[in-house]
């Protein structure tokens, strides 16, 4: 297969929005994502009706959740995708959409996500069915498949819990910039290592939040997007890649598949980690910052916690990595996909206030699904 | 119209398996790879499976401690790769969870849980009845 043919930049984000991302009480799934998507629509002059290629989950999905949505916005979309294989799946949308729209199936591609997970339960919405094989063990899930993987990243390349640490105080002092993130108070090492143990090596500090959130992107060709409102932000490469379902299917617990399709990314973009000026990371737990770092080849395997070290990833560090505060301290709704592209869109559109990255033109957003098993990046730049 | 039943489903097999006091894994017939979890036909090359006695021996690959709040007993997880290749999930006993260690040399033995026969791991090191 060749790889070079990605439409690269053929495709452009036009819009994007968040909605509700702390509590948002009153609301159902389905509304978060509404408002979120008529306000992502708004942004580059669009209506639902302009919708022909719709791409929705949310955090209560059952059966017919795309063609429910579709209903609920008063359109006929002549795609709809309703796949669910994690929070990844935003950015793997994002990929399949560049491929309709630059093949002319579709002409303007809506992505939506709405979760009330944490006003409905107060914790992160379970859909998936327990497999016997693990279940029967009593893992917390999906912490103690995350805290499996940790373990292993230190026993094989010396990886330690402060480096862990690291990833939190970094997330939580980009949140400290951002009005929208749910946790800004301040965190230190200290707090971090006083964190209770929830699953080994894994503390409550290690885990992303529970929130509630609706999020919504939009996308056109290109030619398309100069014409609209707004600044259009393209798409340069994407690719997506998995490697099991549960944790002990897991092929190397310190390798996700994001090893495999980064390099795929990379060649259609024609880009490469050192030409990334910014990075949002899906970070349900500061170890897949560590892994994911590494799986992009911003560091050799093995060396992504030293890499994390002394603010290296924090505000004013040498790599601006999750720059809302992510998933540990900005919002983690259930599914958090669609936020690293939205963070990467408003960053590459200069609306960043006071955790703006100047001049920054190529982002990466990327997601991760289940545990640790579904992995996928976008690439994005301005012109 | 077909009708395709199945002989015993895979899942009911390991587990009447385990009920005999036999830690079973299967085997593709034509590879010799072995396979856990059990399923109706062998991962990648679709070849039929056999059911082949376990050694029991295997080797911690990870490990984590699930903590719960006193007097509840926190407890371990872990990750087995079994002497014949495949990993699975099960719990190391007969120490402290937190003692549990990677590389650790461990040995199945079959308890009953609450919900029938369950395999479980011991240090390879520990008498047969200590665990």
């Amino acid at each position: 297969m060749n790889v070079g043919l990605f439409p690269r930049g053929t495709t452009a984000i036009v819009g994007v929005s968040t909605f509700g991302t702390g509590r948002a009480p009153g609301y159902e799934a389905h509304d978060l994502a509404a408002i979120a998507a008529r306000n992502a629509l708004r942004e580059a002059g669009l209506t639902f009706a302009d919708v022909d290629g719709l791409f929705y989950t949310n955090s209560s999905d059952t059966f017919g959740g795309g063609t429910s949505f579709a209903q609920y916005l008063g359109i006929q979309p002549k795609v709809i995708d309703n796949s669910r294989p994690g929070g990844n799946v935003f950015e793997t949308w994002l990929e399949r959409a560049a491929w309709l729209l630059d093949a002319g199936l579709i002409n303007c591609a809506l992505i939506a996500f709405g979760s009330n997970q944490a006003s409905a339960s107060g914790k992160l919405a379970r859909t998936s069915q327990p497999w016997p094989y693990e279940a029967r063990y009593n893992p917390v899930l999906p912490v103690s498949s995350y805290a499996m993987a940790a373990a292993r990243h230190m026993h094989e390349f010396g990886t330690t819990k402060n480096q862990l640490g690291e990833v939190a105080v970094a997330a939580r002092q980009w949140a400290m910039l951002n009005p929208e993130a749910f946790k800004r108070d301040p965190m230190t090492l200290d707090d971090y290592r006083a964190s209770r143990l929830v699953s080994d090596p894994l503390s409550v500090l290690d885990c992303c939040l529970v929130t509630d959130g609706g999020a919504a992107i939009v996308m056109t060709r290109a030619d398309r997007a100069a014409d609209l409102k707004g600044t259009p932000v393209k798409v340069l490469g994407a690719a997506s890649s998995t490697t099991h379902h549960n944790i002990s299917s897991m092929p190397d617990l310190t390798r996700t598949a994001l090893a495999e399709c980064a390099p795929r990314a990379y060649a259609a973009a024609g880009l490469g980690p050192n030409d990334i000026d910014v990075v949002q990371l899906y970070d349900a737990f500061t170890i897949n910052t560590i892994l994911f770092l590494e799986d992009l080849g911003f560091c050799p395997k093995g060396e992504g916690g030293p890499f994390v070290e002394g603010g290296a990833i924090a505000p004013g560090g040498r790599l601006p990595v999750n720059t809302n505060g992510g998933g540990l301290s900005c919002t983690h709704p259930g599914m958090y996909g669609l936020f690293t592209i939205i963070e990467a869109v408003r960053q590459l559109r200069g609306e960043c206030g006071e955790r703006q990255i100047a001049g920054a033109r190529t982002a990466i957003a990327q997601g991760n699904g289940g545990v640790l098993s579904a992995q996928a990046l976008a690439i994005l730049a301005t012109d | 119209m077909t009708n395709s039943s199945a002989q015993v489903k895979p899942d009911e097999q390991f587990t009447a398996f385990l009920a005999e006091g036999r830690f079973m894994i299967q085997r593709g017939v034509d590879t010799g790879t072995h396979v856990f979890f059990p399923r109706v036909v062998a991962p990648l090359t679709g070849e039929e499976l056999e059911w082949v006695e376990a050694s029991g021996l295997g080797t911690v690959h990870s490990t984590t401690v699930v903590r719960k709040r006193p007097p509840e007993p926190s407890y371990n997880v872990a990750l087995i790769d079994l002497a014949e290749g495949p990993r699975m999930m099960s719990r190391v006993e007969g120490i402290d969870a937190t003692e549990v260690r990677i590389g650790m040399a461990v040995r199945a033995l079959i308890v009953d849980a609450e919900d029938g026969p369950l395999v479980v791991f011991a240090p390879a090191d520990q008498p047969e009845q200590a665990a």
